[in-house]
């Protein structure tokens, strides 16, 4: 038996490379997308229009944002740990980027004669592999905020450690329940075994436990405790400005695509279509992005809508609400798959 | 040897009556605590219920007004900038400088230096007239009693609120000023409105 794992279908190192600079690009494209749409229906959610002075629409509106912060002072605090401070941002953008490899556009489709993979990588550990790289994400918030050398950057950094170990559990046991209905680890796999009906509806409790733990993964409301602007000024980046913060910001939101691309794929039918509707590969892609950006619409309408949890309430839900109930599904699918079989 | 402490004197029957707050006290009554099943549905309940509620400003139309393009409308009494008044048949000023806007005025921000009116020179349909006759904006406090002060209804406090300026000076009104038609009108709310 190998050490490694077995990877579901082997290509070409051009393609690989090819397609690791595109699922980049895709998702530096993706960024500023879903940063407009936050902040354009977070208006609407309370009555407002949002940005809309910059360009038709306030559609440059990020791009002003992101010029803005990489034109400003690279400032470092004088009690900052200088190397730590500069890598931490990046450890967040890196696993960020890393995760959004896994997730599944399409099935294998043939692009000129030559058989691609519409994925990064289709590895067997899936869900393993993503919840490895949200583990080490975690340490891109908690050097950042240590290193910073500054009290409230440390109480967010602490506050997010404590929330990203709590939350981690609940999640993967919300997944535990898809993995064992669909008997497989790759995210591909997930999806081939949802095409008679997706796992939405036989793991309904999943999904919502997922969600959940999920909100709380991306450091987002109700669960933004490690931001918590109005007590932490801005938590574990309260000292981070211009190239540092933007990347920061970057990965936090492309920590919810990637979310909403696991919920898809896992809960969502990935790109299947409903009703037994088979349209040809080049549309998967799509399919899988307006799912996505269906669960995005779910995130930032959530955050429209819940203040933020007490740090003790964070934590009980976390362990006597969210962790017996995600233990329960789990429990309850696996019996329910050996009575069945 | 340690001294043996004394017995305490037995205490008197004291009756131990519950403090009264008084009858202004209000009492907050709780309901019981939820159990847990009950405690997470309704929680889930009412957060599915603040999602509908945020979710109906979303499709109704955002009740902003876009300022500089679009201005807020203004009550026919609402008190803006100044505004002097002439004679709508001979085109006279109204305002015969007799400084009693000056007086009324509680910030001390209107200057009127009086001349006589000859038969060459008419300016206002009185005896005198303001030669000079300065507001100065910075330090009005909108309070309209200039407005009722005066015998000659020649100065009405208008509707204009778009007061800002970068410079002091700026803000000193001059009676030619005053007299113009303001270039932009403020929009006027309707009856009933």
């Amino acid at each position: 038996m190998s050490v490694l794992a077995t990877v579901g279908f082997y290509e070409e190192w051009w393609i690989q490379v090819l397609k690791a600079i595109i699922i980049f690009a895709v998702g530096l494209q993706l960024v500023p997308v879903v940063l407009l749409a936050e902040r354009k229906l977070l208006g609407r959610f309370q009555a407002r229009y949002g940005p809309n002075r910059v360009g038709p629409y306030g559609a440059l509106q990020p791009l002003a944002d992101i010029l803005k912060l990489l034109t400003k002072e690279q400032f470092r605090p004088n009690t900052s740990a200088g190397m730590l401070f500069a890598l931490a941002p990046l450890i967040s953008i890196v696993t960020a980027v890393a995760a959004f490899a896994i997730i599944p556009f399409g099935n294998v489709q043939n692009i000129f004669g030559t058989p691609v993979g519409l994925y990064g990588i289709d590895v067997s550990i899936g869900p393993l592999y993503l919840f490895a790289f949200g583990a080490i994400a975690f340490y891109g918030i908690m050097l950042g905020g240590w290193s910073s050398g500054s009290k409230y950057s440390f109480l967010g950094a602490m506050r997010g450690a404590a929330q990203l170990i709590s939350y981690e559990v609940s999640q993967g046991l919300a997944l535990l329940g898809v993995i064992i209905t669909a008997q497989t680890l790759s995210m591909t796999g997930i999806v081939e075994a949802q095409a008679g009906m997706w796992y939405i509806v036989p793991q309904l409790f999943g999904c919502l436990i997922f969600l959940t733990a999920s909100f709380a993964e991306t450091n987002r409301a109700p669960f933004d405790l490690t931001e918590a602007d109005a007590e932490l000024v801005g938590g574990y980046n309260t000292e981070y400005g211009g190239g540092r913060f933007a990347s920061y910001y970057f990965a936090e939101y492309l920590n919810v695509l990637v979310v909403s691309g696991v919920v898809t794929t896992v809960f969502l039918g990935g790109w299947l279509m409903p009703f037994g509707i088979h349209p040809p590969g080049w549309v998967d892609p799509f399919i899988v992005l307006f799912k996505m950006s269906l669960i995005t619409f779910l995130f930032i309408w959530v955050r429209a809508t819940l203040p933020r949890l007490r740090y003790d309430q964070l934590m009980s839900f976390g362990w006597k609400v969210l962790l017996p109930l995600a233990t329960l599904n789990a429990l309850v699918t696996a019996v329910l798959v050996v009575a069945t079989h | 040897m340690s001294a043996v402490p004394p017995e305490p004197p037995p205490s008197p029957a004291v009756t131990v009556t519950a403090w009264s707050p008084g009858e202004d006290v209000i009492e907050v009554m709780r309901t019981p605590a939820p159990s847990p099943a009950r405690g997470t549905w309704r929680t889930f309940r009412e957060t599915l219920r603040g999602l509908m509620t945020t979710f109906g400003r979303f499709v109704e139309k955002p009740v902003t007004v876009e300022y500089p393009e679009e201005k807020t409308a203004v009550y026919p009494r609402f008190r803006g900038r100044h505004k002097l008044h002439r004679f709508e048949d001979s085109g006279l000023e109204k305002c015969v400088g007799c400084s009693l806007c000056a007086a009324a005025c509680p910030a001390d921000c209107i200057r009127v230096v009086a001349a006589e009116n000859t038969p060459e020179n008419r300016v206002s349909a009185g005896e005198r007239y303001a030669s000079v006759y300065e507001i100065n904006l910075s330090r009005c406090i909108f309070c309209g009693y200039c407005e009722v002060a005066c015998p000659f209804d020649a100065i009405t406090m208008g509707h204009d609120y778009e007061l800002s300026d970068y410079d002091r000076t700026d803000l000193i009104f001059t009676k030619e000023m005053l007299l113009a038609e303001p270039l932009e009108r403020t929009p006027l709310r309707n009856e009933g409105e």
